[in-house]
């Protein structure tokens, strides 16, 4: 070995026990130390966003989560004008505790139902208490007010009394939702959120046939979905493809075509196709003008399924297209030739050459617009008729018009959750650091 | 894509047939966004081409639906165009008053999105920011987490701390605007640092500029066409949002989108087509502002088109 190189044990044995910094600091705990001090800033910057989006967004999110398992319609009142909070059904809820499910209602637990009933005239919560049976029981409600204005005169014996008033008062069912009301915690309305419900015994048990509506809207909403995730495929694909083999000058002209229904108010795009799609809209007149359909013979793509679809369709294409565009460009159109200079036909080149190079696009397009497509509202409820609805149109429903808000959260929870499993499989294939806008 | 000349018959009729097709599907994209434009010029209230109009009479067609946008909500719609009838439009015009609204919380939700968007891309794109990962995931779901549980949840929330008694015109609603618009400026901002030199940083700092003077003068000037395309992007989300507005808006906080849905929920008139019109109009301004935008954050950035 000579002189001038060192081995590096050499070099060890030379050096310094530790490396040290200019004013005599280790080395390494400097490093480290710098490394904190960068993290810290690094996070310092993000955190007045990300303490932003917890409050407005994942909040109340989780605020309205809590909603489905927790409903006090019928455990407190809180009075509007004063914010006073009265515990309600108290004494049916001791009796509760201290009988078990199945025990038949005698007259102790009449008395405390009446005692209770006393309470809810003097607050006025009957409706309240009532419609939070009736999710569960319908018919219950007018059982609750009907009986709580007339509590005053109620005498014992309480059981024949308010039987007397209604002969449902002994319905095992009935005993059975003021069980489970009784505390504030349920997990019923996500029974209810999948067609279930409890029977007298507490057993869980299918609804009514005729009512079972949430699988079915559920099923649905994937069927369409997926539908509208295979039409933007078949379309979107050859285009990206034209746009991926253009010079750069000529795509990003016809790239505008692209952008421009993206950039476009979403309603402005439902409208055009209800314009379009009417009865006496476009696209029929057109048809039988040209004579191709017979004038009472109008086709009907609105206010149906087939609305929604087409709608849906157009409105989610460039969120497909743009993906498979950004992994199209890069690939290299020399594969495809030196397939063909080995004989391929140019169908066997495209299939076994550049459709799997294309395959991450695929999976990054139709995941992103299966995701948006499951969530969507505005179109379908605009052009999507009674048969055209989605589940988010079935949460707008329970939160505006039937007010069941337990439900509507309890659905929410379930699309908000199946949805998040999409996000997570979305940034584990694709990256959310891959998406693109135009 | 040039056919080669050694092409078979059946490839050459290939080809054709996939440029028709290819010709269709920018007509399927782009075709209902134009076709409203004519609509809006006619004459009758219908949603189709009278004949006249496909005659190209004049007299089919007519801007009275222009005309209904501004009178409609008028107190006094038959007087005299003058200066009285103007500011009469001015206040009371139903359309003039959504868009003020709608101007005004898309101002405010982008300038807070883009700031507090902008902040936050700079410190995701250092590589030692901790947790990079889930935080980005938590700050893009609002793109993901359908409107109507974020418009629910909202709702909740908003009744729960009595927000419309804070005495703040629009608060509500410009707040969640904001938190929709978020994504897009991060995805924006994110994607024009990647690839951003940090020795630049460095290199000012050890000219003596300190942390805000190298921002400003150092990463702004490189990363402003993206700021600006996030904040269009932002504001077009808060321009075209209203199952929020629906849910946590108050009744005199009437939006464009807000009052086209109510138009195409009860009785859809051709108004709503000229509504349409405008804001079609206003994104194509905006699409080209954009593109632009990143053009010539390329060129800045040194990065030659492919």
């Amino acid at each position: 070995m000579s002189d001038a190189t060192l081995s590096p044990a050499a070099m060890a044995d030379t050096m310094p026990e530790q490396l040290t910094t200019a004013d005599g600091k280790p080395l390494k705990q400097a490093l480290i130390r710098a490394q904190s001090h960068a993290r810290r800033r690094a996070f310092l910057l993000v955190a007045p966003l990300l303490a932003f989006i917890l409050l407005t967004f994942v909040m109340p999110i989780g605020q309205m989560l809590h909603r489905s398992v927790h409903n006090e319609g019928f455990t407190w009142h809180e009075d509007v004008a004063s914010g006073e909070r009265t515990r309600i059904m108290a004494n049916l809820s001791q009796w509760f505790d201290q009988n078990e499910l199945g025990t038949e209602p005698g007259e102790a637990a009449f008395a405390a139902l009446a005692a209770d009933l006393v309470v809810l005239r003097e607050v006025k919560a009957a409706g309240q208490a009532g419609t939070r049976i009736n999710y569960e029981r319908s018919g219950s409600r007018s059982m609750f007010t009907k009986a709580a204005r007339r509590a005053q005169r109620l005498e014992a014996p309480f059981k024949e009394a308010i039987v007397d008033l209604d002969e449902d008062w002994l319905d095992p069912d009935l005993w059975r939702v003021m069980r489970d009301a009784s505390s504030s915690y349920t997990a019923n309305f996500y029974l209810a959120a999948l067609d279930r419900t409890k029977d007298a015994d507490g057993n869980v048990t299918p609804v009514n046939e005729n009512r079972q509506v949430y699988v079915k809207l559920f099923q649905r909403t994937l069927f369409l979905s997926i539908v509208i995730t295979f039409m933007t495929f078949i379309l979107a694909y050859p285009i990206a493809h034209l746009l991926a083999t253009l010079p750069l000058a000529k795509s990003n002209l016809l790239m505008i075509l692209v952008l421009l229904p993206f950039w476009t108010s979403l309603l402005v795009r439902t409208t055009s196709w209800m314009v379009l799609l009417q009865s006496q809209g476009v696209v029929n007149d057109a048809l039988v003008s040209t004579g191709i359909l017979a004038d009472d013979n109008r086709l009907e793509m609105m206010y149906n399924q087939a609305g929604t679809l087409i709608a849906m369709t157009h409105i989610l294409l460039p969120f497909m297209v743009l993906p498979l565009y950004s992994v199209m460009r890069p690939i290299n159109p020399s594969y495809v030739r030196a397939a063909r200079s080995l004989g391929a036909t140019s169908w066997t080149a495209f299939r076994r050459v550049y459709f799997p190079q294309t395959v991450p696009g695929i999976g990054a397009g139709a995941l992103l617009v299966f995701i948006l497509a499951v969530g969507y509202y505005i179109t379908p409820a605009l052009v999507g008729g009674a048969d055209g609805q989605l589940i988010s149109n079935l949460i707008a429903f329970h939160m505006q018009n039937s007010l069941n808000w337990s439900l509507a959260a309890a659905l929410a929870a379930l699309l908000l959750g199946g949805i998040l499993l999409l996000y997570w499989l979305y940034d584990r294939l694709v990256g959310i650091d891959n998406l693109k806008l135009g | 894509m040039a056919l080669p000349t050694h092409a078979s018959r059946l490839e050459r009729i290939w080809h054709y047939t996939y440029l028709v097709i290819c010709t269709l599907i920018f007509l399927f994209l782009i075709a209902p966004i134009l076709v409203v434009i004519p609509l809006s010029f006619n004459a009758e209230p219908y949603f189709t081409f009278t004949e006249k109009m496909l005659k190209l009479d004049p007299t089919g067609f007519s801007t009275r639906w222009y005309d209904l946008l501004l009178t409609f909500g008028m107190t006094d719609p038959e007087a005299p165009r003058g200066w009285s009838w103007w500011t009469d439009t001015w206040t009371n015009a139903a359309w003039i008053n959504a868009a003020k609204n709608s101007v005004i919380i898309g101002l405010f939700s982008t300038v807070l999105a883009t700031g507090l968007g902008t902040i936050a891309a700079l410190g995701l794109s250092r590589p030692e920011m901790p947790g990079r990962r889930i935080i980005m995931a938590i700050l893009i779901s609002p793109m993901i987490v359908p409107i109507i549980i974020v418009a629910t949840g909202l709702f909740f929330f908003y009744s729960s701390i009595g927000i419309q008694n804070w005495g703040i015109p629009y608060l509500g609603v410009i707040l969640a605007h904001a938190t929709l618009g978020i994504p897009f400026v991060i995805i924006t901002v994110t994607a024009t640092l990647v690839g951003f030199d940090h020795s630049l940083t460095r290199a000012s700092a050890s000219l003596g500029a300190d942390p805000v003077t190298t921002f400003m003068r150092v990463q702004m000037p490189l990363i402003l066409p993206g700021v600006v395309s996030g904040a269009l992007f932002a504001f077009v989300t808060s321009f075209d949002e209203v199952v929020v507005v629906l849910f946590v808006g108050g009744l005199d906080e009437q939006t464009i989108p807000r009052q086209m849905w109510n138009g195409i929920r009860e009785q859809i008139s051709p108004a709503i087509l000229s509504v349409a019109t405008i804001l079609v109009l206003i994104s194509i301004a905006l699409l080209t502002t954009v593109e632009l935008l990143r053009r010539r954050s390329e060129r800045l950035r040194g990065m030659s088109p492919q």
